[in-house]
């Protein structure tokens, strides 16, 4: 009963500052009164008295971008020209293939690091190093190197999304309760199935949240990438509407990626808590 | 049947010679009969149907409305697709179209992907597209936005690109190895010739003297372009050293306008629409145009890589003739609206079609509240001049992008196809000029091609390391 109260205060404290916000935005967006004299060369030429967008987007404009957008989500008018439904599943796929390709790699290093402290210590610094590079740093040697642009998006992805899964891996993998391993041992478990059967599930709470944060810093990073590369993906979508000044599809944009980016988030939150034990 | 390249030039006489008045020719007249007789062939070849029927249809338009304003203003009033459609049902289109499909050579690559900039510059290699000048030589190509030059550089070194917009010295650079690995580039025809212009902050409208700009912050949109160099020339002739007075970065010239308005420019020298959309945007004015620092310089390029040429070479004349097609029907002012108008979507430009329809018709404004009135503000002389990109190497020497001895004769001559230009041009029955060299001025002082160490010589300000 009280959860429930609860729930229903937060929701609509939630919705009050939905309102407050929309409203303050609304009332700060106000279009000025329009210059006449659209019959003046000048003036025309100005594109004055034609639809023009003029500073920042009112709510409802936004609204209607929207509205616009996801009602033709999957339209193609060419190379250039995609519904947000395509771009954004050129930038999933990206995402997509990128972070499984750093799953492969991480979680068997991160294995081998966690259980061998010789490989954890011999392997560290360069961890350490390569870790807090920026990603989009990496972006001219892909592409001079991998020589396809498309490829080095998705490199760009890979390397960023593997340093927290490897080092949670190894983390969740190090700190697995030494009593669990004695008793495997005693059992004579072997290798193998120590590791599928103890360990794996032991660390996977510690694995998943570092597939977690991955996650996140990778949807951030597609954006960026897709920005510089182009071609097609949200980001290019954002930077197409860049190039035209339209605020209104850029912000709509930036909500999409927000709600796209909260979905991953709460998928691989479900995800964890499948994994999650009590001791 | 050159009537099918430039199928909306509304001089073309029509009816000279034929009984039904519809074709240029008897021959013709009768080679549409025979086709209606054998109707069936007609559905045959059903995958190249599209190919030539925006070609035809306009053609047909061209037919039944030969006086320029009726057809114009029956267009204007429908639309042009509704236009078609209605006319097409009393014409009998399929029997054109499968006229048009004789000449058919062995490509040797169809599908090709060519990588522009959203910038007027590129309004040839853009137009052929949505007009079918590419369909019509039989190529099936996807035209690209790209997101800056470097990466159209680093697209045409991967082949990802099969040939490119690019900014005419940058072929050049290519090809020497400067600022990329050296990889033989070609410059199949000059894009665009002036459209550029130098576009000033609206906090600057009483510095219209460039002595007054010690400490601004340009931009240009890559090292190794017209823009660079000319901007470089303008502010050294007014007693300015480029690279010590000011400050000149590399932006991309769809970011330029935001970068403008956002106070991180001073102003720029850059590609329209982005002028253009300063002053639409009321962040910038029109300082000067390039035109009147060089009347008729290059700006940007159609080229491939010489690789690309070797292996594909049908396709690449194929793509040579589309090209060339789509200039001269640039050139002509009258076509400028109907450009302006399918290159400004968001698949293209991006732009609002005013904007672009005041870069291409010359009618604009200037955002000091005047009107000008400069036909020649954009024209698109398809024609590479060896002068052009002899005096490219000057400047790139001048500016220490290139060091020590350049043989400017082998480069320029190697890097620009004037030759095979010239040869394309005249079957397409285009005006080409007869030499490939010739003198010219740039803000009053003439370059004579043959003597470009002593023209350079005579320059005080300069790079010299």
């Amino acid at each position: 009963m009280a959860t429930h109260r609860l729930w229903l205060r937060s929701a609509a404290l939630s919705l009050l500052f939905f309102v407050l916000l929309v409203g303050a935005w609304h009332l700060a967006t106000l279009p000025k009164a329009e210059v006449q004299g659209a019959n003046d060369e000048y003036a025309k030429l100005m594109g004055k008295g034609a639809r023009k967008a003029e500073g920042f987007p009112t709510p409802a404009a936004i609204a209607a971008a929207a509205w616009q957008q996801l009602s033709d989500p999957f339209y193609d008018r060419g190379p250039n020209d995609k519904g947000i439904g395509i771009q954004l599943g050129h930038s999933l796929a990206r995402v997509g293939l990128g972070y499984l390709l750093a799953m492969l790699f991480a979680i068997p290093l991160g294995f081998v690091i966690g259980m061998s402290p010789l490989m954890y210590r011999a392997l560290d610094p360069y961890i350490q190093i390569l870790k807090p590079i920026s990603p989009l740093a990496w972006m001219p040697l892909a592409l001079y190197t991998i020589k396809d642009s498309s490829i080095s998006g998705i490199f760009v992805i890979f390397i960023c999304s593997v340093w927290p899964m490897l080092i949670n891996t190894a983390f969740g993998v190090a700190a697995v309760r030494r009593d669990w391993l004695n008793v495997a041992r005693t059992l004579e478990v072997k290798p193998l199935r120590r590791a599928f059967q103890v360990i794996l599930p032991a660390a996977a709470p510690t694995i998943l949240t570092g597939m977690r944060i991955s996650m996140g810093i990778a949807w951030l990073v597609i954006v960026a990438a897709e920005m510089l590369v182009g071609g097609t993906g949200v980001g290019y979508f954002v930077w197409n509407e860049w190039n035209n000044l339209n605020l209104t599809n850029v912000i709509f944009a930036i909500l999409v990626i927000g709600v796209v980016g909260m979905l991953l988030d709460l998928a691989i939150g479900r995800l964890q808590k499948l994994v999650t034990y009590v001791e | 049947m050159s009537a099918f390249k430039n199928p909306f030039d509304p001089h073309v006489r029509l009816g000279a010679g034929c009984d039904c008045g519809r074709h240029r020719s008897q021959a013709e007249h009768e080679a549409e009969a025979a086709a209606l007789r054998n109707g069936a062939d007609l559905a045959a070849d059903a995958s190249e149907e599209a190919l030539n029927r925006r070609v035809i249809e306009s053609a047909a338009m061209r037919a039944l409305f030969p006086h320029d304003e009726t057809r114009r203003r029956f267009i204007r009033a429908v639309g042009a697709s509704t236009a078609f459609a209605a006319v097409s049902q009393f014409l009998p289109f399929g029997a054109l179209e499968a006229m048009a499909q004789d000449r058919k050579g062995a490509l040797e690559k169809k599908d090709l992907k060519i990588g522009f900039i959203p910038i007027t510059c590129a309004t040839p290699l853009i137009m052929a597209d949505p007009l079918g000048f590419y369909k019509q030589q039989g190529l099936n190509v996807d035209v690209v936005k790209t997101a800056g030059w470097a990466l159209i550089r680093d697209k045409m070194l991967n082949k990802e690109y099969d040939a490119t917009h690019f900014l005419s010295p940058m072929p050049i650079a290519i090809s020497m190895g400067a600022g990329s690995t050296a990889t033989p580039m070609r410059v199949a025809t000059i894009q665009n010739t002036n459209g550029q212009a130098i576009t000033l902050h609206v906090k600057h409208k009483d510095k219209r003297d460039p002595k007054q700009w010690k400490g601004f912050k340009f931009a240009v949109p890559f090292e190794y372009s017209m823009h660079n160099f000319l901007l470089r020339y303008y502010v050294a002739e007014h007693g300015l050293d480029p690279d010590k007075d000011i400050q000149i970065r590399v932006v991309p010239p769809p970011e330029m306008v935001a970068n403008l308005r956002a106070g991180n420019l001073d102003g720029y020298l850059g590609p329209d629409p982005f002028n253009q959309r300063a002053v639409y945007d009321e962040v910038g004015f029109l300082h000067i145009l390039s035109k009147e620092l060089w009347d008729g310089h290059p700006c940007c390029a159609f080229g491939t890589s010489e690789a690309f040429i070797k292996e594909n070479p049908n396709t690449f004349a194929a793509l040579y003739r589309a090209v060339l097609t789509a200039a001269k029907m640039a050139r002509e002012p009258k076509n400028r609206p109907l450009i302006a108008k399918v290159i400004s979507p968001p698949n293209y430009l991006n732009q609002p079609e005013t904007v672009v329809e005041q870069v291409l018709t010359g009618k604009f404004a200037d955002g000091l509240g005047n009107v000008k009135n400069v036909p020649d503000r954009a024209d698109f002389d398809p024609f590479p001049w060896y002068s052009m990109s002899t005096w490219i190497l000057t400047q790139m020497k001048r500016w220490g992008y290139i060091k020590g001895e350049v043989n400017y004769k082998a480069i320029a001559e190697q890097v620009f196809l004037a030759t095979d230009a010239r040869r394309l041009m005249a079957q397409l029955d285009m005006k080409a000029p007869g030499q490939s060299y010739a003198r010219f001025k740039v803000m009053g002082k003439e370059f004579d091609p043959a003597q470009p160490e002593k023209y350079l010589a005579t320059f005080a300000i300069r790079k010299t390391a």
